[in-house]
Formats: C-alpha cells, sequence, structure tokens
C-alpha cells in the first residue's frame, strides 16, 4: 500500500509506530481466530492462547518502547500518551490473565478458543482506541469495539442458561447505554459543530457553557452512557447480574480492563475536551461519586455469591475513581491510574482464588466454597486474603497508597467531603471483605468442603451428564488449576511488593497525569 | 554509638519469616530469638540515650515515596524511648509465654505475633506521619489473624465489631493525615512533606484544625478504647486468646495515647486547646465508668479489659490536661499499666488452668492454698495496679492527678475517687481468686518452673521500676520540657 500511495495518491500520513500496538492486537486477532480453525485439538487449546498471550506481551512491549511519546495519529482522532500507553498496558495484563484463567474452562470450549480469544483481543482494541480517543467519533467507534465482543463473551458459555442470561442482559442494558452515549455525543456536535476534542474545548472557551441547554443535555446523556459502562450509581444495576453470570474469567476481564478502559475516556472527555466547564460538571460528578460509593458499599453488605460481592464492590471503586477524576488535576489523572492499577492486582488476585475454587468445589463462587481454605490450600487463602485486605485499604497493600493518593487529590482541589466519603465508605467495605477473610480462617469444620473427585464435573460446567465428553476432559484436566493459582499468587505478591516499594507505580502514574497538558499541576 | 533503629523494627519480622519457612518445632524458638534481639537493641538504646541531649537521636531519615513527600524516618526521644523498651520486654516476655505453652499452628502464631511487634515499634518510632499511620494501621492486620484464628467460639461477631470499630478511627485518621500535609503545603506554599518536624513548623487555620484533630482523636479513643467507642472492647476481650489480649491491652492502647502527644499536640495545638475540656471530661467519664463496671464483672478478663480503659482515661486525662506534670505521669503510667497489664492476664491464664477453665471469679477462689507463690506475685501486681503507695503506678497517678489539679480542679477531684475504686476492684479480684473457699472445680498446684520465666522478670521489672522510676521520669520530663515541648509551648504560645 505504501507504494501505491507515493506512486499516484498522496496518503496521509500514518505514525505506525504510535499506533504498533493497536496494529499488533488487530493482527493477532485475526492471527488467533485463523489458528483456531485448526482441526488439532492441541493448536486449538494449546497454540491459540499461547499466541494470544504472545500478542498482548507484544502490545505491553511496544508500548513500553514508546513510553513518553506524545502525538495525536490517525488525523487527530486518537492521541498516543502516556496515558493510552499506562491504560493499554492495564487492559493487556487484565486479558493475560483471564487468557490464564480461561484455559481449561467451559466457556473457551463451547465458544470455540479461536473465536473466543479473537473476541478478547478485539475488545481490547476497542479499549484502546477508547483510551486515546480525542475525538468523538474515535470514542463512539472504540465504546462499540469494546461492547460487543463483550456481549458474545459474557454469553459464552452457551450451556449455561446464567451465562446467556447474562449475556442478554448485558447486550440490552449495554445497547441502551450506547444509544444514550451517541444521542448525547449527536447533541454535543449539535451544540459546538465540532468532534475534536480541543475544538470542542476552544468552543467552550469562546461561547461558555452554562445557558446552552443543548450541550448540557447532551453532556449528560453522554454522562449516563459512559457511566453505564463504568458501573457508575444509579446506572450500574446491570453489573452484579452480569457478573455473576458471565464466565468467571470473563467477569475478571470486565472488572479490571472495562473498568479502566471507562475511567481512561472519562478523564480525557472531561479533562481535555471540556475543561473549561470544570465548574458546571464537577460537582454533579462529585455527587455521582458519593452516591456510588454508598450504593456499592450498601449493596455488597448481603452478598453471598463471590462474584456479585466483587461486582458491587466495583461499583464503590468505581465511586472512589470518580473522585479522581471530578478534581481535574494531573494529580486526580495519576491518583486514577495508580488505583486502576492497584484496583487489577487486588481484583485479579480475587478472581484468580474464585476461579480455582469453582475448579477445585462444587460450590461454585458460593462464599462457602472459602470455608477452611487456610487449611486446604494455604497460597490460595493467603492470595484471597491480601486480595480482601488491599480492597479495605489496609497498609503494607498497594490499596493503602491508592486510597492515599486518591484522598490527596481530593482534598488538594477543595473535595475534602468527597474525601471522607472515600474513608466511610472503605470502612463500610470491611464488613464484607472481612466476612471473606473470616470464612477462609474461621470457617466452621462442619461446613468444610468435600473435595470434588479429580474427575468430577464442576456445576459451572453445565450440570450433570449434559455436558460433552470434550468439556468434561477439559474440566477434569483443570482439577488443580495451577494457571488460577499462579495468577492469584503473583498477583498478591505485586500487592505487597507495591504496598511496600510503591516508587514505580508512583512514576507511572504521574508520567500518565502529566500527558494530559490542559490540566494544572 | 550508632544503633540503626531500622534493624530494631525489623528484627522480629525477619526472624519469624525464617521460620515460617523452617520445621514447625523451630517456630517459637526462632519468635522468641526475634524478640529477644529486639530487645537487647531496646536495652542497648535506653543504656545509650544521651538524656541530657534534646531533640531526636539515632534517625534514620530515607525518601520512601519521594512523589508524596513520605519519609522512612525513624527517631528516639524521650517521649518514646521507655514505650519502645517496654514493647520489646513485653513482645519477649509473651514469646516466652508461647514457648511454654504452645500454640496451635506455630509458625502463623509466631509470624502474627512478630509482624504485631515490629507494626507497634515502628508507630512509636515512626517520625513522618504517613509512616506513622501506615504502622498504626498493620498494627490491626495480626491481630484480626490472631483473633479470627485462634479466638473463642463467638470469634467471627467480634473480629468484625473490632476491626469495623477500629478501622473507621484508622481511615479517618489516614484521611486527616493526608489532609494535614496537602493543607499544610497549600499554607506554606512549598511541596508536600509528611515529616513530622515540618509538619510542625506551619499551624493550619484553627477551623481546620479542629475538623482534622477530630479525626485523629477518633482513632486514638476507639484503639485505646475510651468511654463511648468501646463498644468493641467486651467482645474481642473475651474471644481474642489470652497471649494477644494481653499485648493487646499492654501495648497498642498505649500508641493510642502516645499518639497524642506525637501527633496531635503538637501539629494542632489551637484544636488541643479548645477540645482540652471535652477530652479531660470524657477522661473523667472514662476513670468512674471503667472503674464501676471493673467492679460489677465476674469474667477476669472483662475486670481486666474495663481496668485498662479506666486506666488509660487516666493516661489522657494527664495529656489533656497540659501540664508537664501531668504528661510526664502520663508517660510513666503509660509504661507501669503495660508491665503491670500482662503479668495480670498470665495469671489469670493460671487461675483459669486451675479452675477447670473457667475465667469467672464465681467458680475460682482458695487459691492461695494450693500456689502460695503465684498469690504472691499475684498480690504484687495487683498491689502496683491499684496503685499503692511506693509502686511507679502511684507516683504515674499522683503527677496526673497533679497536672489535671492545676488544670481543672474540680475534675481533679472527680478523678481521685478513681484512684479509689481501682483497689475496690482489683482487691475484689483478687480476693475472690485467691482467698475465700476453694472453689468446686479448683485443682492443681503452685507455679509450674517454666512459667516462672514469665512471670518473675514482670514481676520484677515492676518491683525496679517502683524502687526506682527516676530513669523515665527524668526522660519524660526532659521530653517534655525539651523537643517534645512542642507539645507544651505549643500549646501555650497560643494567646
Amino acid at each position: 500500500m505504501n507504494g501505491f500511495a507515493a506512486g499516484t495518491v498522496k496518503g496521509p500520513h500514518i505514525d505506525f509506530a504510535a499506533i504498533s500496538p493497536l496494529i499488533a492486537l488487530g493482527v493477532g486477532a485475526v492471527v488467533v481466530l485463523l489458528a483456531g480453525l485448526m482441526r488439532s485439538r492441541l493448536v486449538r487449546t494449546g497454540v491459540v492462547p499461547g499466541l494470544t498471550v504472545l500478542t498482548l506481551v507484544t502490545a505491553i512491549g511496544l508500548c513500553v518502547s514508546q513510553w513518553d511519546t506524545n502525538t495525536a495519529v490517525i488525523a487527530g482522532a486518537m492521541r498516543i500518551d502516556d496515558l493510552t500507553l499506562a491504560l493499554t498496558v492495564i487492559f493487556c495484563a487484565g486479558a493475560i490473565a483471564a487468557v490464564a484463567l480461561a484455559i481449561g474452562s467451559a466457556a473457551a470450549e463451547d465458544a470455540g478458543h479461536g473465536e473466543f480469544h479473537a473476541l478478547l483481543l478485539s475488545s481490547i482494541m476497542g479499549m484502546v482506541v477508547l483510551a486515546g480517543a480525542t475525538d468523538l467519533v474515535a470514542l463512539f467507534i472504540g465504546f462499540e469495539l469494546l461492547s460487543i465482543p463483550l456481549y458474545v463473551l459474557c454469553a459464552s458459555e452457551l450451556r449455561r442458561a446464567t451465562s446467556l442470561e447474562s449475556g442478554l442482559k448485558y447486550l440490552i442494558i449495554g445497547s441502551v447505554g450506547s444509544a444514550t452515549l451517541v444521542y448525547g455525543l449527536a447533541f454535543v456536535y449539535g451544540a459546538t459543530g465540532a468532534t475534536g476534542y480541543n475544538a470542542i474545548a476552544s468552543s467552550l472557551d469562546a461561547s461558555g457553557f452554562n445557558h446552552d441547554v443543548l450541550l448540557l443535555t447532551g453532556v449528560a446523556l453522554v454522562v449516563t452512557g459512559l457511566a453505564f459502562k463504568a458501573s457508575v450509581a444509579p446506572f450500574h444495576q446491570w453489573t452484579p447480574d452480569v457478573y455473576e453470570g458471565a464466565p468467571t474469567p470473563i467477569t475478571a476481564f470486565m472488572a479490571v480492563a472495562t473498568k479502566a478502559a471507562a475511567f481512561g475516556v472519562i478523564l480525557r472527555f472531561f479533562d481535555v475536551a471540556l475543561i473549561s466547564a470544570f465548574d458546571t460538571w464537577a460537582p454533579i460528578l462529585a455527587v455521582l461519586a458519593a452516591i456510588t460509593i454508598v450504593v456499592g458499599n450498601v449493596g455488597a453488605l448481603g452478598q453471598s455469591s463471590l462474584k456479585r460481592l466483587l461486582a458491587y464492590s466495583s461499583v464503590a471503586q468505581a465511586g472512589y475513581l470518580l473522585a479522581g477524576v471530578v478534581v481535574a488535576t494531573k494529580l486526580g489523572v495519576a491518583a486514577t491510574v495508580f488505583y486502576l492499577a492497584a484496583y487489577l492486582l487486588m481484583n485479579l488476585a480475587a478472581f484468580g482464588v474464585i476461579v480455582a475454587r469453582e475448579r477445585a468445589t462444587d460450590r461454585g463462587d458460593d462464599l462457602s466454597a472459602l470455608n477452611g481454605l487456610s487449611t486446604e490450600n494455604p497460597a490460595l487463602a493467603w492470595a484471597m486474603t491480601i486480595s480482601m485486605l488491599a480492597l479495605a485499604g489496609f497498609p503494607a497493600t498497594v490499596g493503602f497508597f491508592g486510597k492515599i493518593y486518591l484522598i490527596d487529590a481530593a482534598v488538594d482541589n477543595g473535595y475534602a467531603w468527597l474525601a471522607v466519603f472515600i474513608v466511610l465508605g472503605s470502612a463500610m467495605s470491611l464488613a464484607y471483605y472481612l466476612r471473606v477473610v473470616a470464612a477462609i480462617w474461621a470457617g466452621s469444620e462442619d461446613t468444610r468442603l468435600q473435595r470434588t473427585t479429580p474427575a468430577g464435573r464442576p456445576v459451572m460446567a453445565g450440570g450433570a451428564g449434559e455436558l460433552p465428553a470434550g468439556g468434561g476432559a477439559a474440566a477434569a484436566r483443570g482439577g488443580g488449576h495451577p494457571l488460577a493459582l499462579g495468577v492469584a499468587v503473583v498477583c498478591a505478591a505485586a500487592i505487597i511488593f507495591f504496598g511496600v516499594y510503591p516508587q514505580p507505580l508512583f512514576d507511572v502514574a504521574q508520567d500518565a497525569g502529566n500527558a494530559l497538558t490542559s490540566l494544572l499541576g | 554509638m550508632t544503633i540503626h533503629l531500622a534493624l530494631l523494627l525489623l528484627a522480629p519480622i525477619a526472624f519469624a519469616a525464617i521460620g515460617a519457612v523452617a520445621p514447625p518445632r523451630a517456630a517459637a524458638p526462632l519468635a522468641l530469638a526475634g524478640t529477644l534481639v529486639a530487645l537487647a537493641f531496646a536495652v542497648a538504646l535506653v543504656l545509650d540515650f544521651d538524656h541530657a541531649q534534646r531533640g531526636l537521636q539515632y534517625v534514620t531519615d530515607d525518601d520512601w515515596i519521594p512523589a508524596l513527600g513520605i519519609h522512612f524516618k525513624l527517631g528516639v526521644d524521650g517521649l518514646n524511648l521507655w514505650l519502645v523498651g517496654l514493647t520489646a520486654l513485653l513482645f519477649a516476655v509473651t514469646a516466652v509465654w508461647t514457648l511454654v505453652r504452645p500454640q496451635p499452628r506455630p509458625r502463623l502464631w509466631a509470624f502474627h505475633m512478630a509482624l504485631a511487634e515490629t507494626a507497634v515499634l515502628g508507630a512509636f518510632l515512626a517520625q513522618d506521619l504517613a509512616l506513622f499511620v501506615f504502622f498504626f494501621d498493620l498494627m490491626l492486620v495480626p491481630f484480626l489473624f490472631l483473633l479470627l484464628g485462634w479466638g473463642g467460639p463467638d470469634r467471627r461477631p467480634a473480629t468484625l465489631k473490632m476491626m469495623i470499630y477500629t478501622l473507621v478511627g484508622s481511615l479517618l485518621m489516614l484521611a486527616a493525615a493526608v489532609a494535614t500535609a496537602t493543607l499544610t503545603a497549600q499554607a506554606s506554599g512549598g511541596s508536600i512533606t509528611f515529616v513530622l518536624a515540618d509538619l510542625a513548623k506551619v499551624h493550619l487555620s484553627p477551623g481546620t484544625q479542629r475538623v482534622i484533630f477530630a479525626g485523629f482523636a477518633l482513632a486514638f479513643l476507639i484503639k485505646m478504647p475510651a468511654l463511648l467507642v468501646h463498644g468493641w472492647m467486651p467482645d474481642a476481650y473475651r474471644q481474642m486468646p489470652m497471649p494477644a489480649i494481653a499485648v493487646f491491652s499492654a501495648v497498642l492502647s498505649k500508641v493510642a495515647a502516645y499518639g497524642f502527644l506525637r501527633i496531635a499536640l503538637p501539629l494542632f495545638p489551637d484544636a488541643t486547646l479548645d477540645f482540652q475540656l471535652v477530652l479531660m471530661l470524657l477522661s473523667v467519664g472514662g476513670i468512674i465508668y471503667g472503674s464501676a463496671m471493673a467492679f460489677t464483672q465476674t469474667n477476669l478478663r472483662l475486670i481486666l479489659g474495663y481496668s485498662s480503659l479506666a486506666q488509660l482515661a487516666f493516661i489522657t486525662l494527664g495529656i489533656f490536661s497540659l501540664r508537664p506534670e501531668g504528661v510526664q505521669g502520663s508517660i510513666l503510667q503509660a509504661v507501669n499499666h503495660g508491665l503491670v497489664v500482662l503479668p495480670f492476664f498470665f495469671i489469670v491464664l493460671l487461675a483459669s488452668e486451675r479452675a477447670g477453665g473457667s475465667e469467672d471469679i464465681r467458680d475460682l477462689g482458695g487459691l492461695a492454698f494450693r500456689g502460695p507463690v503465684i498469690a504472691t506475685l499475684a498480690l504484687i501486681v495487683a498491689f502496683a495496679t491499684l496503685a499503692i503507695p511506693g509502686s511507679a503506678n502511684f507516683a504515674g497517678e499522683f503527677f496526673i492527678l497533679l497536672g489535671a489539679f492545676k488544670a481543672y480542679v474540680v475534675l481533679a477531684c472527680v478523678a481521685f475517687t478513681g484512684v479509689a475504686l481501682a483497689s475496690v476492684y482489683v482487691l475484689r479480684a483478687y480476693i475472690r481468686t485467691f482467698h475465700n473457699r476453694a472453689g468446686p472445680r479448683v485443682a492443681g498446684g503452685d507455679l509450674t518452673w517454666p512459667d516462672r520465666f514469665v512471670l518473675v522478670p514482670l514481676v520484677a521489672a515492676i518491683l525496679a521500676f517502683g524502687f526506682y522510676p527516676q530513669p523515665a521520669l527524668r526522660d519524660s520530663e526532659q521530653a517534655v520540657g525539651g523537643n517534645a515541648s512542642a507539645v507544651l509551648t505549643g500549646v501555650r504560645s497560643v494567646p
């Protein structure tokens, strides 16, 4: 194509280096999809996940190699800067964990390994576009590219009704969210006459914001659409149902990566395009953040399903993260990115344990699956405990510094009351995080689990007898599931490491914060 | 002599980490070795400390998190010297206790105890606000596990209650700490720092101080526990394993009292003055309430729990008299209370072992006939607890009341009744346990040899301190009059 362009048509300049992570992901998706068509079972169950991980590692490597670039690409539709790159690393890390957790799962088997992994990769492409979008059209394309594969992935455990239900629910609610979003984007375009963030920002600078009903309506609709995706209350109702029903590896991926992508776009949209209207939107988002913190933490209190519990916990964490957006400072962006990285580690450790327990017991993701874990499998017990304590913000975990950083950002720009909400929300969250810890370390002996036999079929894989031979073999092979254990232990170790020596994460977060030049120090 | 405080801090946890991978049999001896190393450091510290010099000594100061201006800064002065010594001594004794009375899952037990010691020492030594909060909150983690893993039958609700109570306080303190640093940086125009000495140079506006002070005060009061926020205490005291609750009561509550002196008074002098009367009233209420409750309880653990509440209220009273005598008495009394409450818990254990496992004084009695040595040692501990003249506790309470008397005569008069009430409940507990008719299931003999290693050193320390409390008094005087005089001169200088 290059030769053709040089010869006859003056093509646009394409910065291939800058968009190389995106290219890697796209190429990887196609290759994985094709490899999945092979007849050999080894290729489908072994090579396909291997290629997926290779793609993700390549993307991470390309991101790292481009650290500190800051350029607009694709005719100003996207910006590749440290914020985009940092978030891309988070997406890819989340996806690597999801691939590891999905090995041997019924989801990958039922949906077809190639399709499953290709969808995962294309969803990440959407996330990257979303995180870097500096144009309303690119924003929407990224949004849909992220969402559509996820609808399918949620329903990928074809033989389990709740998985299909979860996919359908997510599809319907996600579509409502997308429709609201695109409607709002149209309004914003109508009011400002521009789709580029910088053009919108300068139009706002010139004309002001407050009395333009069209623009206010548009922004309100955009907030609603994005709030759906980030599970910000009161648009969070889908979260527990979808998290519970979706295959656990996908739940883990959605919890960490989708959340990061949603916050990436929120950060950039508000802190770049709408920055001059800060006074108008910040109080509203602050109220939303406070509501989200309360709703998430109250909702989690009564849950006995671990996935539902983590879903509500993720709603609460969305509230904390929103505090970093509200303040609209570089410190706020840095704190948000730091917390997203911390959130990735904390949640993946927890989901790793849940997957391991789903395979080892017949209680699925129920809290009682953890009873007596401390004696049965100390490594898993410690991983889960560390994850829960980190989520609650205990010191010597990365969650402690995440909270300090967010509180710092909030107080620094006059939102001390929001910091108090963060703190009180964390205190409330202890009630349910500690229930998990108590089940692990003080689970009563009589409810101690019967281990399923090595050849046993977990309920999650579709119930007795209905499972095709292939799926049964896959489930049986995953009896101990060392990969889930590995994910949990690695993440838990990272939680402690960054809890004692958080400086590397702080450096990355600060770089990401500095990428948004529209903001004050 | 150079003493690296970081080594003192890390010795217990390092040994326990080795113990965690060693065979289970080696865990308890290794843990003891770790606490002994820490104790040796602490003794060297007390001996080598330059008592004439004002200000921090043996300072360790490294950047920890430059992005937030957080330093790894440790230091010793007269305020924390003896508390560090107390901590090292009590944890060493507890390690001996574990050695003579092995716990199930010894490796985990040793690890959590060591983590607790490191956290407590860290909180005492920290000279950086964020570092203090870090260690203060970290102290909770091992006790969460000790309670969950080794506690009584109703441990789950007790754990939840204790954790939620104390973490509400801790998290508010976290927010208050971050707010202090951020707002101080804004007020001074400099970059953000958490180092206490830097923070103390700039005082925030009185209104801000009040809000932030309230956050710190709540955290400290819950941890003590003080009246009104002690709801977690009865359950936790009943359910926690005996060595853990002994350490908790003896050492962790002191961190809270120390927090007032190290953090709240120097950084928020205006708010301290505003809240002085409130906290003194709360303290007097706590003295009366704790003493009355201790008198009515029949469970020995709860008697000790409520008596600790009253003793901690005394310490708070002394601190908030904002008089040098009162503060000095509080520091002395903090050490004293730690020294008596740990052996007291051990005696409760010995008594309950001889009464079929019951900790209720209605099932006890007559132990003095079977165990005269135990009874004698217990009598010494009991007399020290009720602050009989000649004990260091007497000196401590005397100074506290002197300070309170100078501040508010009426409050001091009411607080005096606490001294009398203490003798009532302590003697009641002693008589019902050791005298009277023997309880129905009382059996067993006198102090065994291994148990002496736990009890005798502590009783010796009580006696020594009773006869010769001057060193601690001198250092606390120096701290109050000297550097940490920020404590008082800062307060006084406010018009």
